[in-house]
Formats: C-alpha cells, structure tokens, sequence
C-alpha cells in the first residue's frame, strides 16, 4: 500500500517570480558604490537647496581688503581677488550646477523623445527631416554648438541652458529613435494597430513607457556631461560670469593665481568632478539595475 | 571493441546566487571506438554541461568538482583547463558541434578561415595545403563547388549548411571521437534528417565515434547503438538501443516513450505525458529525483538514497528500486 | 560595397547640408545690425555716415533677400573663399591655415593616444575580468569621464610645471622647428585632450569583449584547442572592435570641443582658440567659416566610420 503523501510539496520546484520593481531595486541599492553616489547626491542637493544657511560669507559681495587670502578659521578655504570667499562661492555654485543641470535635461529630455519618437514611430519623410537636422547638429561638439548659442543669446542663466539644451537635444533624440525602432517591432504593436488604436495612443501608452527607463539612466548619465559642458562655457566666460557663482568661472578666475592661491582653482574643480562622478554612480547603477545588456548601448 | 574514452563519477556543478545547482551529479559512461552512442534526457537535465566537462569547457560560476575522464589511458581532468596537453586533445582527438549554428560560427572570419585554422593549428599544414584540404572537407560534407564557397562569411549559408561547415570542422583533423551536442534541434526536419546521414556517414569513413546528445528519442533510435537515459544530473537508464526501446524498465523511460506518437500503433491511443515538472537542481532531495512524478513508486523509494546503476542483463542497467516489469503502474489521480 | 559606399556618402552631403543652414542661419541671431557688426568697432562708435552705411550694405549684399545672401556665401564657400576676419584684417583661410594644423596636431597625438591606451586597458580588464587590474581600469574610466579637462590642465601645470619644473607650462612649438620642446610642450595638452577618450574607449572595448568571450562562437574556438592568444587576438578582437569604431567618430567632436579649453589653458594657437576669441570679437566670418569646418570634418570622419564598419562586420554591408 503506498501512502499518498504529496511529495510535490517536499520538492522544490522552480522559485516564484519576483515582482519586477522589487527585483529592480534589490540590484540597484547592492553595490554600495552606487549608494555612495546617492548619498553624495543627496548631500548637493540639501548643499543647493540649504545654501544660504550653509554659507558662511556673502558668495556675491567680498570684502576688498581680504583680497586672496589663504586659507583661514574665517575663510575656510580662502578668498578671490574680490575678497569673495571661495567656500561660500562654492556653495551656492552647487545651486548653478544642479539647477542649469535638472532644468536643461528635462527640456532636452522632453524635446528630444518627443522629436526621436515621432521620427521613429512615423518612418518615411518625418524620420528623414528630423533626423538628418538631428545628424547635423550632431556634427558640431557639443561644446561648441553651445557656445555659439550661448554668445548669441548673451549672458544669463537663461540662455545657457537654453543653449545647452539645444545642444543635448540630438542625443536623447537618436537614443530614443533607435528604441522607438526596436519597440515597434514587438507584436504587441502591431496588436495594438490591428486593433484600431490611433497614432498618438500607440505612441504614448505603449513605446513611450517602454522607452522610459532607458531614457531615464541616460538623462542620468547625461547629467554628468552638461555640468561638465556648463563649467566650461563660464570657465571660458560665457553664460554665468562673476559675480554669479559658478565653478567652471571660479578655476577660470583662480587660474590668475595659481602660485600663490593654488586653492582657488583647485576646489571648485574638485566639486566638480565629486558631482559629475556621482551622476555618473548613480547612472551606471541605474542602468545595471535595470538591465545590464545596455552596456553597450548606453 | 576498445573502450575509447571512459568516465568516472563525473561531477559538475554551478555557484549560483540562489544555491549550488549539481547540474552533473556523478555519472559513468564509456564509449568504444567506431561506436554511436546517445545520450538523451530532456532540458536541463545536464547532458550538455556533462560533455562540456569533458573538454573542460566549463568557466565561471561553473567548476568541475569530481570524477575521471580517461581518454587514451589519461585522465583529462588532470590537465590544465585550458593548457597545451588539453588543447592538444580538443578538436584533434576530441571534436564537438554544438547546437545553435546561427551563433557557432564567427561572423566576421570566411569559413575558409575558420577551417584552415584548424588544419594550421593541429595538422601543421600550410597555406594551400589547408585550403585544398578545406575544399575538400566542405565536399564531403555535401557543400558543392568549395573553391568558390570557401571565402563566404556564415551568414552566406543557412542554417541547416552551416551545420554541415560545423561538422566539416569537427571532423578536419580526423579525431577519434565526435560530440554532438543536439546538432539538429535547431533545424527543421528533413535537414535533421540528411545531418544525421551525413553523420553517420562521416564516423563511418572516418572510423571515429560519435556521441549524440539529444533530448529526441526518435533521433537515437535510428542511429545509436547504445543510449544513456539522463535525469536531472544522473544517468537513470543505460542500455543498448534494441533494450531501450524494446525493454525499457526506468520509470522515466517508459514515461518517455508513452508520450511518442507512432505511426504503427492503434489509433485512439493517449498519449500519455509525465506529469510534474522537472526538479530544480539546487537543494536537491537525497533520495530519487524522478519520485514526485513517478507512477511506480513505493515505499523504499523514500527511504533510501537515490539508487545506484543495477546491473539487470548484458549492458543494460538502471537507477531504481522497482521491478517495473511486476508493478503494476499507478498514475496519479486527478 | 560601393552601393554602400555611396548610399552613405550622399547622406553625409545632406547633413552637411543641413549644417550650413544652421551655420549661416545661428549667426543671423546676433543681436543688432549685421553690417554694424561686420564693419566692427568702427562702425559701432559711429564712425561712418548713414550714406556709407547704405552704400556698404548694397556693396555686401546685405539688401538682398536672406536666401539670396545665403546662396552667395555657399557659392563663395565652394570657390574656397572663406571671407576676410573681422577682427583680425585677415583672409579667413589665411588664418586657419596658420591655426589648424596645431589643433590638428594636437588632436591626431590625442586620438593615437586615448584608443591605444583605451582598448588596452579594456581589453586587459576584460580578459583578467574581476582581478585588481579590471579595478584599475574602471577606476581610470571613471576619473577621464568626469573629471574637468581644464582642471586637470590646471594640476598638471602646478604639479609638473610650477612645483617640478619638468615640463613648459604654455604655448606651443612646430615638431618641425624643435622636436624635442614641441614634445615636451605637447605631453600635458595631449593627455588632457584624450583623457575622456580613453576612459570612453576602455569602458566600452571592456563590456564589448566581456559580451564577445561569452559567445558561442567563442565557444568553439576553444572547443578547437586553439590557445588563449589566438581565440582572443583572432576571434574576439575583431568583433569586439566595432563598437570601437564608433567611439573614433564621436571622439573627434569631443576632441574638437575639447580643444576649445585646452587651447586657452595651456595658450596654444590653434583653431579651438580662434573661435573663442572670435566668439568674444563678434568676428562672424571666423566664426561661421571655422564652425563650419569643424563640422564638415567630424560629418567626414563618422562617414569613415560608417564604412569602416562594413569593413569590420560583412554583416552590414548589405544593410
């Protein structure tokens, strides 16, 4: 006589399918160089929003006689040749950075997937206007294409990050178009067509949410390059100049003095690079999180 | 017949963040010379990570962790993975063709190139003697006019020819042994059919063996002369073609061969299915793998280990405490 | 091939196309009066009458309708008159001619540089994935892409120009008038410019050969016998160099972009620097025919890419 037992119950089969969200956040907080990143991100950003508790001195207005002073318990890391002191400047510098940084990718992010996705979706004449005009704003550095628009449009943190975001535009464009591409061939799409949903819903509510964590890690790396391309528009005096507190002016302007106030230059570049990196942490561990074959891609 | 290769207790297994998954968990086999042998078992059971570890083709988060290969009185497994003496036997005495010909083959070299590499490499032939010898490979295996094939890329042939190609490879420097790793699964049928020709075809005019790993019975059938029944990392059955299919006593055997369609049996007959899943290999139970699915099990089964090969006559053995010629089997309620 | 080859080619004349318009048209923004501008200061202090104005405007085509002065300047262009520099009194192709070739110099060492070094180093981390060299190569990544280029000039000339004396801190000499200064002058410059590219490269040569070891096809080049060497210099290199290719187009625009700081580090006179102080001068003829060239050579040099990539993979060609 054999007892039925249910031994299926005893033997592990397959595990079960874990929520998708979960999964991505379990890989995306692992490596604690990616929380590094955060927390560093989370510091700028309490340094941007805080920076007038969190500066000692007047970043704007410095005191004439304590012109490029060292080092000091009054002036932390030291002053410029207006008597500003450096640390304060630095402070409300995070302001800039993170600001022109934010503001230009949300504008260069929404016109580009707007322009990528149509290009992509609608094929034929629209696919070759855009992207073509895109190619061709593409030929120019990105540095240099914003700098021709920023000297047009004049000084002004306006017009720096419309200039900078004109110039990012063709890279979320081209990024977005080849996911467009890729996505419309899923048969999911062409379900949907066959089902008679028009352009625009096809568009939105199904290759768009597809696209979107993509385009989120590369608006995230992106972020990176437009602080880096921002310092060296004011570092070449375009766009935020002195008294405006911006740190690719504040290398510029320390440059002058680099024997006797090496700290000048030396600080507002390290700020710098610490953003930049942890934009980068953070992008990196997005995209791994998300899905690591976008190595190559992004 | 001389046992050309002989394997002992052969064990792999694969570091997973979930657990250690013994994807190979201590299986014996042997091959003689000029013989076609099979080795059958459905996926995942770890017939193609087995004949990987023979060519110690095995990397990270993989490690082959016990048992013997002899092949030519020495141990392979001895050798380092991937130093002069191991590479002196893959592809010169050992060959093996994989199951996806799509990606077997490296897009950006001619197939001239990948050919004569090997003819360079273990027969030292030059430059023209290679690419004759290539041409004439590509012959045999029934791809005409070679010279002008020769400086193709892969995605020039189809599927079912770049199969042909891969075989060529295997067999361009007159190994003693063949491995196919489900060389027709990605093909469709009729190609499946003329490879399996072609292979037997090639082992005979080459005088090498073949082992034909598969998880298609009826491929086995026509071709092997023995066959190794695999189940979740360990050989359940063994035996020779003719005891296979006509006395098969291994419960998963019997499950496999209900569930073949044939063309001269009654109509009206169901095709009966195994029930349950295969096991998951982490954590996997001391006692019989194949138990949750099994319709003749009994009361030893849960109690002992997993059985050993019993010797029942000549060369057939099997894995399992119950004579199923006697017990009558009991198929699970709904 | 040649259909190929041609396909692209014309695609690549229509963005360039499209990049005079934009060219032309971008300048048309500056604020105020563009022969105002063109005549420079002097016309700005108003040191010329109305009717000079209006003589001067008919005489530069300035009345014509838009299309008109844009057909012209195209027309011009293509004869190689590139038009006289506003702030410097000069034919615009007599000045680049005097500052190219040094960013071009410049340029072609840092691009040598930064895809040598960069597919090394990728490689290395690819092949001894997870040793401590795979660590210094991600470290190095990390650092050529997010550090700021002219900081990094910066450094370099405290540390190895002001506190150690080994190198110049400025300027720039022909190799052909001194080769042994010209180098000396060029070592801090180059690494600045091709910092970025390197990292680029070695993450990218990195997770490429990481995907190519882990092929089927890589598979059976061992299941062949053949040693280490020959799978990875034979089998994944190759393949794993495509992506490569493309990091060449694109680091020619960071390399021109980057130019743009270096040069005013470091005081070199090249064409970076010509367009910055263009920019400054409001020189409009500098600055359309210089931006012009810049992107005729980076549309030219993706083109190369493009067919190169047939070369690498016999996949596309027929794409």
């Amino acid at each position: 006589m054999v007892e039925e037992r249910n031994i299926s119950e005893e033997f592990q089969e397959a595990p079960p399918r874990v929520s998708e969200w979960k999964r991505f956040w379990r890989v995306f907080f692992q490596r604690r160089i990616v929380i590094f990143g955060l927390v560093i991100l989370a510091i700028l950003l309490l340094t941007a929003i805080f920076a007038e508790w969190l500066a000692p001195h007047d970043p704007y207005r410095g005191i004439l006689k304590d012109s490029l002073e060292d080092p000091s318990s009054t002036y932390l890391l030291g002053t410029d040749i207006q008597g500003r002191d450096t640390l304060s400047r630095l402070i409300f510098g995070t302001r800039t950075a993170l600001a022109v940084g934010f503001i230009t990718t949300g504008v260069a992010a929404f016109a580009g997937i707007t322009l990528g996705l149509m290009a992509g979706y609608f094929g034929g004449i629209t696919n070759m206007i855009i992207m073509r005009i895109m190619d061709a704003l593409m030929g120019f550095p990105l540095l240099l294409l914003a700098l021709l628009l920023a000297a047009v449009l004049g000084s002004g943190i306006q017009n720096v990050i419309i200039a900078l975001s004109v110039a990012m535009v063709p890279g979320y464009a081209r990024v977005m178009h080849g996911l467009t591409l890729s996505i419309r061939e899923n048969d999911y799409i062409l379900a949907e067509t066959a089902m008679g949903a028009s352009a625009s819903r096809t568009m939105l509510r199904h290759i768009l949410p597809n696209a979107l964590a993509p385009m989120i890690v590369l608006g995230t790396m992106q972020l990176g390059t437009l602080i880096l391309a921002e310092a060296g528009l004011s570092f070449l005096g375009i766009g935020i100049t002195p008294p405006g507190a911006a740190w690719g002016a504040m290398v510029n302007d320390g440059y002058r003095y680099l024997r006797s106030n090496p700290q000048l230059s030396f600080a507002p570049g390290l700020a710098i690079m610490i953003v930049v990196f942890a934009f980068q942490l953070v992008g990196d561990g997005l995209r791994d999180a998300l899905d690591p074959r976008l190595r190559g891609l992004l | 017949m001389t046992e050309l290769l002989k394997v002992d207790g052969l064990a792999t297994y694969f570091k997973t963040e979930s657990g250690v998954v013994k994807a190979v968990d201590g299986i014996s086999y042997h091959v003689r010379e000029k013989e076609i042998v099979g080795l059958v078992g459905e996926s995942g059971c770890g017939k193609s990570v087995s004949q990987l570890s023979i060519m110690q083709l095995i990397s990270s988060p993989g490690e082959i962790v016990g048992g013997e290969v002899i092949f030519e009185g020495m141990d392979l497994l001895k050798y380092k993975a991937n130093g002069p003496q191991m590479r002196s036997v893959r592809g010169a005495k050992i060959a093996m063709i994989f199951q996806e010909p799509m990606t077997s083959l490296n897009p950006v070299l001619t197939i001239g190139q990948q050919l004569t590499e090997m003819l360079d490499l273990h027969l030292h032939m030059n430059r023209e003697m290679a690419r004759e010898r290539a041409i004439e490979l590509l012959g045999i295996v029934g791809i005409p006019s070679g010279e002008n094939r020769i400086d193709d890329y892969p995605h020039h042939f189809s599927g079912g020819m770049r199969q042909r190609v891969m075989i060529a490879m295997g067999l361009s420097c007159n190994p003693r042994m063949l491995i196919a790793d489900e060389p027709t699964t990605a093909l469709d049928v009729t190609t499946q059919a003329q490879l399996l020709e072609l292979m037997k075809d090639m082992v005979d005019k080459f005088q090498a063996s073949l082992v034909i790993v598969t998880h298609n019975l009826g491929v086995v059938a026509r071709y092997a002369q023995r066959i190794y029944i695999m189940y979740a990392g360990r050989i359940v059955e063994s035996g020779t073609t003719k005891d296979i299919f006509g006395d098969p006593l291994h419960p998963y055997t019997i499950g496999l061969l209900k569930c073949i369609p044939r063309l001269d049996e009654e109509e009206g007959r169901k095709l009966v299915p195994i029930e349950g899943l295969p096991p998951n290999l982490i954590n996997m139970p001391s006692t019989c793998a194949f138990l949750p699915r099994c319709s003749y099990k009994t009361d030893r089964c849960y109690r002992e280990p997993w059985p050993p090969l019993i010797h029942v006559h000549d060369e057939h053995y099997i894995s399992c405490y119950v004579n199923t010629k006697e017990k009558i089997s009991e198929p699970k309620t709904k | 091939m040649t259909a190929y080859i041609i396909r692209r080619l014309i695609l690549a004349l229509i963005v360039i196309l499209i990049v005079t318009l934009i060219v032309f048209f971008i300048i048309r923004l500056l604020p105020g009066d563009p022969l105002i501008i063109f005549l420079g200061q002097q016309a700005q202090q108003g040191g010329i009458t109305q009717e000079e104005l209006e003589y001067l405007r008919e005489e530069y085509g300035l009345n014509d309708p838009i299309w008109m002065q844009y057909l012209n300047w195209m027309g011009g262009l293509i004869r190689g008159d590139l038009g006289t520099s506003i702030y410097y009194h000069e034919n615009v192709g007599v000045l680049m001619g005097e500052r190219f070739p040094v960013t071009l110099h410049l340029g072609v060492l840092a691009l040598v540089f930064s895809n040598i070094f960069g597919v090394a180093l990728g490689m290395i981390a690819a092949i001894r994935h997870g040793k401590w060299i795979d660590t210094v190569s991600t470290v190095i990544a990390y650092i050529g892409v997010t550090i700021f280029t002219p900081w990094l000039g910066i450094l370099m000339i405290y540390l190895f120009g002001l506190q150690l004396g080994w190198l110049p801190i400025a300027g720039y000499t022909s190799p052909f008038e001194d080769f042994w200064l010209s180098s000396q002058k060029v070592i801090m410059p180059v690494i600045c410019l091709g910092i970025g590219g390197l990292a680029g490269a070695a993450r990218i040569m990195r997770s490429s050969m990481l995907e190519i070891i882990r092929q089927d096809y890589i598979r059976t080049a061992w299941a062949k016998g053949l040693r280490e060497r020959a799978v990875i210099l034979r089998h994944a290199l190759k393949n794993s160099l495509i992506p490569i290719v493309t990091l060449a187009g694109i680091g020619v625009g960071i390399i021109f972009g980057g130019s743009v700081l270096i040069e005013t580090v470091f005081a070199i006179p090249g064409l970076g620097r010509l367009l910055v102080t263009s920019i400054f001068a409001q020189d409009y003829v500098v600055i359309q025919s210089g931006t012009l060239v810049i992107a005729v050579i980076i549309i030219l040099t993706n083109l190369l890419v493009d067919i190169s990539y047939g070369w690498l993979d016999p996949r596309i060609r027929y794409g």
